[in-house]
């Protein structure tokens, strides 16, 4: 048993759910007890959908404890398969059915007979994998069934298209941004002049996946969907791919060369140089902002970055590469992709951190005190604890990371927004300095919270008096410094005296 | 579909195929209300993100909650569940210091049959804090039903000791009233019973576990919520209690027809309250003017909804359908009678009501009945109001205050919001916005 408050990945099921509803006309069926569909309030509430989420629930209650699901399965199935007309349903197992060990597989034999849809049972074991692995291995497992499908049958379309042309794999729902990155994506083809064969799940359907070999090579923007789906097409097609994320400047440049490359192989030559060069200078404002001395004022500035490892480690790059920031250590909760994550950021900040667990990261921002944070929904909050801004840069995330606005993190309006996100973090924690400088708004008695529960000093009240007039950005160090310098040498209550004290003796 | 007749109320019972909140969601709002408490929900992931993501932005408060959260391990009973909860429940006694530990069994516990009944009184001793052991989990309950299971674990603990010298002052009209409700809502109520001469006694739940009331046997106890039906039971038959079955105060006509049950039992003829409902009503005209002749539909999912749709046909309402989760005709009994009596006032048919609904069947019947409003869970709530349905999520009333005289108002700003703010935007455009309208 592990003690958890809070995830940053969610349950395998999600991520089935997540790809399922993507696709259009496919309907998932889980296999779980009631109040288990709470993927569909989140699709309905933070995508703000305005059709029914594809997903119902075959209930799992006491007489299926006692009797096995029997036919309550099959009927279910057997029933959507009437009443929405899916191309495809796909029976989704939670944590519950993972216990019960119904044979899962042979309901979807037996109700594959009567229906008009395809039926498949998403392989996926919730104790083994998460949110993210289950959306890139569900991905992966509808692809294949539909060309093996299309194999049988000898529909299977291998013919290139004449021009060059690209399938974009792994935008989903509930995704961070990609609906907006999707936007740029497409622009950043149409200018390299390549097309668009397929873009999957996302609104596709699943009778066309049978042309996903027309491409002449796959893009996987993020990591954490497609990467399986890119090399199944590799092996059986040798279709190559690209992985690099287009997120910054250098990642832009570097998956345009990749993809230079691959068009070459295929005698097609290209030369992107100068289209990089005028982007770089006059589409993307990013270049010329990290040049302006309002990027020379963040020189020197800390920061951490956590989140996904597409997201992290393209953040990480951004910030010390292309604007001369101090990553005072990154990290992610991707454990499962941690070798990757390292030797993208090893370089590039002293410290890589690796957990799923929020009070590590809580502490580390306690103890490391960056001048700004670039994390999930839970840094901001830990950020909003310490006093120390954050823009956030990854799921898990909240309504208002689903802006109704024009926000992508890809491409070249990507850099624009990533810059804004950088300079407005730094320069809101500036301003915020700036008035207690002149003693500004500070009325709270609450002091800077440290996240440790310990309180082994107390503090007199005058010294606390004190310790309020010091400015909000320094007032945690001259805290935590007094109350170490305190602890050494025996103290229990912390007067004036022994403030003054602490000042002399330690280097603050 | 299985069709019954009782005081000519048609009760229907679908296929259970609907959408409500797992059960475990009421560690949210009772984790505020006992204040030393500490809840810890032992399950999976599943459980951790339903709670994480339904608790919003009160999951950053550092709440008195947390899951322990089950590894392989745990389920293949490789390791020893008391060890595992022990460690568990000594790091939380060591970090937050509470004054009870409830724990909360779920769908995974009672699969793998984890003994926490069992497990639970040894590890009280030993750790020495008190563990009380609730099983609200989904392959039994519907969301508020949560509370009842936590209630229900927390009567058998109401001490029952000072019987002796009670005996004597047992003459006092006391009575003990259980369900949770915001603080001002439980002064607004006491207040209310106090004025027709009516002490309470306690409640349950209290807002310390340490301050529980004491129920002896021939106590009166009475009901603030429609879903406390385990609660009730076991004050009766193990606490010897006895249950006044009233309506619940919801709605000025709700509130005035329990506290006269109350006082009935008493033998206490209930001074002004005829005129405190008219008063009520009267200040609520402006609200009422807006919803009357209109009609409403409630898919079902939080066992208010006898209650809210007896108070909105008395309020001019027609209702198409009453959706619940779980029925029971005789905890609700008098709730069910003073809905007839409604109706028959008001002179409109008696809705039937639907329990364990079909939310497929019941969005086809929404798609016929084009009702002027939906009560409906988030999941459906927006997809509907693009299909030009006007839709009012059903999870706020639980949230809301809604008890008493004083909130009735509260209920109908609810009710009415989207009937307001709709009428506010029909200048932008039409009010359907899907492209495909054949398959709703």
């Amino acid at each position: 048993m592990k003690l958890a408050y809070w995830m940053y990945a969610g349950p395998a099921h999600i991520g089935t759910l997540r790809v399922a509803s993507s696709f259009k006309n496919v309907h998932a069926i889980m296999h779980a007890p009631l109040g288990d569909d709470y993927f569909n309030v989140m699709r309905s509430m933070l995508e703000r959908d305005r059709n029914f989420t594809p997903v119902t629930a075959s209930i799992v209650d006491r007489h299926v404890l006692a009797r096995g699901s029997q036919e309550k399965v099959i009927n279910n199935i057997t029933r959507k398969d009437k009443e929405e007309k899916p191309d495809l349903v796909i029976l989704t197992p939670t944590c519950t059915s993972s216990i019960l060990q119904e044979d899962l597989q042979n309901f979807v034999h037996r109700a594959a007979i009567e229906t008009e849809s395809d039926v498949i049972l998403a392989d996926v074991n919730h104790y083994r994998v998460n949110e993210l692995q289950a959306s890139d291995r569900t991905l992966e497992q509808i692809v294949a069934f539909y060309l093996n499908k299309a194999k049988k049958t000898q529909s299977i379309d291998c013919q290139k298209t004449m021009k060059p042309s690209v399938n974009i794999v792994g935008i989903l729902s509930l995704g961070f941004h990609h609906h907006h990155d999707l936007v740029d994506l497409k622009r950043l083809f149409n200018d390299l002049d390549i097309e668009i064969n397929q873009i999957i799940p996302e609104d596709a359907s699943v009778s066309d996946l049978c042309k996903l070999p027309k491409a002449w090579f796959n893009f996987v923007p993020y990591r954490e969907a497609g990467l399986s789906t890119a090399k199944l097409l590799q092996k059986e097609f040798n279709m190559p791919y690209v992985d690099i994320t287009p997120m910054g400047l250098l990642n832009i440049k570097a998956a345009t060369y990749k993809i230079q490359s691959i068009l070459s192989e295929f005698q097609c030559e290209r030369n992107y140089d100068e289209y990089l060069e005028l982007q770089t200078k006059y589409v993307s404002q990013a270049a010329w902002f990290s040049r302006s001395i309002d990027c020379q004022n963040l020189t020197g500035k800390t920061a951490i970055v956590f989140g996904d490892a597409t997201h992290s480690a393209a953040m990480t790059k951004i910030l010390v590469q292309e604007m001369g920031i101090d990553v005072l250590w990154a990290g992610t909760y991707c454990i499962d992709d941690q070798e990757w994550f390292r030797a993208e950021v090893e370089n590039l900040c002293s410290k890589v951190v690796i957990t799923d667990d929020h009070n590590i990261v809580g502490d580390m921002i306690a103890k490391t005190e960056p001048n700004a944070i670039f994390g999930t929904q839970m840094e901001r909050h830990i950020g909003k604890r310490l006093n120390i801004p954050c823009g956030v840069i990854s799921s898990p995330v909240h309504i208002q990371n689903f802006p109704l606005s024009y926000k992508p993190f890809l491409g070249y309006e990507g850099t624009n927004q990533i810059a804004d996100l950088i300079y407005n973090s730094f320069t809101l924690g500036m301003e915020d300095h700036l008035l207690d400088l002149f003693g500004g708004h500070d009325t709270t008695e609450m002091l800077t919270s440290t996240l440790s529960s310990d309180n082994l000093v107390t503090w007199s009240p005058e010294a606390l008096k004190e310790l309020m007039k010091i400015p909000g950005f320094v007032r945690g160090k001259v805290k935590r410094n007094t109350e170490k310098f305190a602890v050494t040498k025996e103290y229990n209550v912390i007067s004036l005296e022994i403030m003054y004290e602490a000042k002399e003796k330690v280097n603050s | 579909m299985t069709s019954a007749m009782q005081n000519n109320t048609t009760f229907e019972c679908e296929t259970g195929n609907y959408h409500t909140f797992c059960p475990i969601s009421c560690v949210s709002w009772l984790y505020q209300k006992i204040e030393d408490s500490f809840f810890l929900v032992i399950g999976t992931k599943t459980c951790g993100y339903f709670l994480q993501n339904a608790m919003g932005v009160m999951i950053f408060a550092e709440p008195r909650y947390a899951m322990a959260e089950l590894e392989e391990g745990d389920i293949s009973a490789q390791l020893n569940d008391y060890e595992e909860l022990k460690r568990l429940c000594l790091q939380i006694k060591k970090d937050r210091q509470p004054g009870v530990i409830f724990w909360i069994g779920t769908c995974t516990t009672e699969i793998i049959k984890m003994d926490l009944e069992g497990i639970a009184p040894k590890l009280e001793a030993e750790i020495e804090i008190p563990i009380i052991v609730a099983r609200a989990n989904g392959l039994d309950y519907a969301f508020t039903q949560g509370e009842d299971t936590v209630l229900a674990a927390m009567a058998h603990r109401c001490p029952d000791t000072t019987t002796k010298q009670k005996a004597i002052a047992g003459q006092r009209n006391e009575i003990t009233i259980f369900g949770s409700l915001p603080e001002p809502v439980v002064k607004q109520l006491s207040h209310e019973l106090k004025k027709q001469n009516i002490d309470i006694k306690g409640w349950l739940p209290s807002q310390r576990y340490s301050e529980l009331p004491s129920i002896e046997q021939g106590d009166y106890v009475v009901g603030i919520n429609p879903f406390l039906s385990r609660t009730a039971t076991t004050l009766m038959r193990r606490k010897k209690a006895k249950l006044i079955g009233a309506p619940f105060p919801i709605g000025p006509d709700g509130t005035r027809a329990w506290i006269t049950k109350i006082c009935n039992v008493f033998n206490i003829i209930p001074k002004g309250l005829e005129e405190r409902e008219t008063d009520i009503w009267n200040n609520l005209e402006e609200y009422i003017s807006l919803i009357r002749g209109k009609s409403v539909f409630f898919m079902g999912d939080n066992l208010l909804e006898i209650s809210l749709a007896r108070f909105l046909i008395r309020c001019g309402m027609i209702v198409y359908e009453i959706g619940i989760p779980y029925m029971d005709k005789r905890y609700q009994k008098g709730e069910l009678e003073l809905l007839a009596f409604t109706c028959n006032q008001m002179n409109v048919k008696i809705p039937k009501i639907v329990e364990k609904p079909d939310n497929y069947n019941q969005l086809d019947r929404i798609r016929d009945l084009q009702p002027d409003l939906v009560i409906t869970g988030m999941a459906h709530a927006n997809p509907l109001e693009a299909r030009g349905i006007n839709t009012k999520w059903s999870v706020e009333f639980t949230f809301a205050q809604i008890h008493g005289f004083t909130n009735a108002h509260d209920i109908l700003e609810l009710i009415t919001r989207p009937l307001r703010r709709n009428t506010g935007l029909k200048n932008i455009s039409s009010n359907i916005y899907v492209a495909n309208e054949s398959n709703i």
